[in-house]
């Protein structure tokens, strides 16, 4: 007979932690599994300089605020981690536990780790929306190849030029710290979320809090489908980076990779176009803040300045580059998820947080109840949102309209 | 507030959209010309039938295409030269766009006009090994009269092309097979 315990939390990140926190102030007897040790992505999925994009007077859980003597900083992955082992404080985590199975059972869900079988009511999925980086396959390319779960510094990296794929805001802060030590670096840019550090002399994103535009609600999105794929910004802890300063500090820009070929790397004639759409879209948002501010003159963005003919072709087996940086983005692991709610695509189908099938819940995903989400500050109304309706279901009351009621 | 009609079904596409998010198969089109020789360099292309939404379909008629090189080229200038459809092609895609995304946004047009210029060296075509054979570079200038900030047509324009199959077609490499049957 497996072991019982009403609730499995997937996950030691901030999000099931969070999820720990609701579920204790409720009484419900939970535990929160955890492959590794707490905080495990940003111990072992993070390159060594990076920072937070997020200042810390946004590093907030639930619970627990950041109290240090920099508001306006930007944490190191050490005092991420740091701040988040503080906030799994009294939560009953049992670390170096893989899931490697969950499904569903009569009374609920059957969960199988590497440490036994428990038999529970309910699962809330906290793994992670990035476990995976996404690497487009080209096949054989004859270059070091690293994601951003593998790049560390660049020292690490064969000597030589790189290609950085990707200008989010991953790929941005590598080009930016390649061409720094001194590397020749080009960058393939795609579609991509234009973001200045600062606007009027604040934080971008303290007017994207204060302005209500990251509490915007999933069920009040235009497009939800495109919010929950949208590139995260480029913005670096600290620094100022975007596709002008790379430019100055002689990052070449080339269009998105769109074929390799005979050895070549092909990139898309349609690099101005993709600019455009960001420096538009970037001063619609400044706009729109001002707006709110009730300001009415408005500023505009220094356009981004594309080469003027931009590099169509770069042959891998000339020794111009030696590694190519895959900043393709990030997508979840769901091989242990035996139940069925993935759309065709492999995406955890959800309303808000609430999967379609009874007593299976999700957080940290993207946009999932709004738009600040997936960000640490974001958390906490949505676990407290899916702990709610977790517990009104296992307290009996619970009847579809419930279910249905956005 | 006035209706906007560009005369664009934004709600079929709309539809369609949702139609295929559950059919991906219907959504698999295959565009068919036949070509032929006449003489020289003039040929001549029909299209009239193609495959979409998992059946044969076919255009209303059959539109006929005329295809040469003009008299600096020493032929006989029956048609335009055949890099010159692919002007054709980017030019009423994208204003095929702009039409529908100002449609979709709620924008009023009143007069559209792409003006398109393919610089082309032409000693790739002749045998010089290092210049290239296709366009070096295009550039497309639209005029826009429309009831709509100069951003918001910047933005309509900006739209058009990202969803364009044309300028995907022009700015991308595509796997081209040519048989002899
Ligand atoms: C490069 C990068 C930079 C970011 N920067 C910021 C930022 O500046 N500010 C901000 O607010 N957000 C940032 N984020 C977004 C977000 O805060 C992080 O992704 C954060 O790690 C998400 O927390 P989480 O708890 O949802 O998932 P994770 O932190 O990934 O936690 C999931 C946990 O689940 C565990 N796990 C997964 N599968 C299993 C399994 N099968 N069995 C047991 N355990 C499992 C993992 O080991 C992991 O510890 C960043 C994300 C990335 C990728």
């Amino acid at each position: 007979m497996a072991d019982r315990v009403t609730t499995v939390v997937v996950g030691a990140g901030h999000a099931g932690l969070a999820a720990s926190h609701f579920l204790r102030s409720r009484a419900i007897d939970h535990v929160v599994l955890e492959r590794g040790e707490v905080a495990n992505s940003w111990r072992t999925e993070r390159w060594d300089s990076l920072r937070l994009l997020t200042p810390n007077w946004l590093s907030r859980l639930p619970g627990q605020d950041y109290d240090g003597p920099d508001p306006d900083g930007y944490m190191t992955m050490t005092e991420v981690i740091g701040f988040i082992e503080r906030f799994s404080t009294g939560a009953p985590v049992r670390t170096g536990v893989n899931v490697e199975r969950v499904e569903r059972t009569e009374e609920g869900f059957e969960v199988s780790s590497s440490a036994g079988d428990l038999a529970c009511r309910s699962v809330i999925i906290a793994s992670g929306a990035c476990n995976v980086p996404i690497v487009p396959d080209f096949g054989e390319l004859g270059v070091h190849q690293v994601t951003p779960f593998d790049y560390r510094h660049p020292d690490k990296l064969p000597d030589g030029g790189v290609l950085v794929v990707g200008a989010s805001a991953t790929g941005v802060q590598l080009a930016a710290e390649l061409r720094a030590s001194g590397r020749h670096v080009v960058l393939s840019v795609g579609e991509h979320t234009r973001m200045p550090r600062r606007h009027r002399g604040r934080d971008v994103l303290w007017w994207m809090h204060e302005s209500g535009v990251w509490a915007q609600r999933y069920d009040e999105v235009e497009d939800l489908e495109r919010a929950r794929r949208l590139p995260s910004p480029q913005l670096a802890g600290g620094a100022d980076v975007d596709l002008n300063t790379l430019t100055a500090a002689g990052v070449e820009l080339v269009g998105r990779l769109a074929a390799v070929r005979d050895g070549s790397a092909l990139f898309s004639g349609g690099l101005r176009n993709v600019c455009s759409l960001a420096d538009l879209k970037a001063n619609r948002m400044l706009a729109g803040f001002d707006e709110w501010a009730g300001i009415s003159d408005r500023v505009v963005l220094e356009p981004t300045r594309v080469p003027g003919k931009p590099r169509l072709r770069l042959d891998l087996r000339s020794g111009e580059i030696s590694t190519i940086v895959w900043a393709t983005g990030f997508r979840p692991d769901y091989s242990w998820l035996d139940v069925p709610v993935l759309d065709d695509r492999g995406r955890l189908r959800h309303d808000g947080g609430v999967t379609g099938v009874p007593g299976l819940y999700a957080l940290g995903l993207p946009v999932l109840r709004r738009r600040r989400s997936t960000f640490l500050h974001g958390i906490e109304d949505d676990a407290r949102h899916v702990v709610d309706h977790l517990a009104l279901r296992l307290s009996g009351t619970f009847d579809q309209s419930v279910s249905e009621a956005r | 507030m006035t209706t906007t009609d560009n005369g664009v079904n934004v709600q079929a596409l709309l539809d369609a959209r949702e139609a295929l998010k559950g059919a991906p198969e219907a959504a698999q089109f295959t565009w068919r010309a036949t070509s032929k020789w006449d003489k020289g360099v003039h040929s001549t292309t029909t299209i009239k039938n193609f495959y979409g939404l998992g059946a044969e379909q076919s255009h209303k008629s059959e539109t006929v295409f005329a295809a040469d090189h003009p008299e600096v080229f020493a032929a006989e200038d029956n048609g335009i030269t055949p890099i010159e459809y692919l002007l054709v092609g980017l030019a009423s895609c994208l204003t095929a766009g702009v039409a529908s995304v100002a449609q979709n946004r709620g924008i009023q047009l009143n007069s559209v006009t792409a003006t398109v210029e393919g610089n082309h060296d032409i000693r790739g075509i002749l045998g010089d090994a290092d210049v290239r054979n296709g366009y070096n570079d295009i550039k497309v200038t639209f005029n826009i009269d429309a009831d709509a900030s100069p951003e918001d047509i910047e933005a309509l324009v900006a739209q058009s092309q990202k969803r364009s199959a044309v300028f995907d077609a022009l700015t991308n490499p595509t796997d081209v097979t040519v048989e002899v049957a």
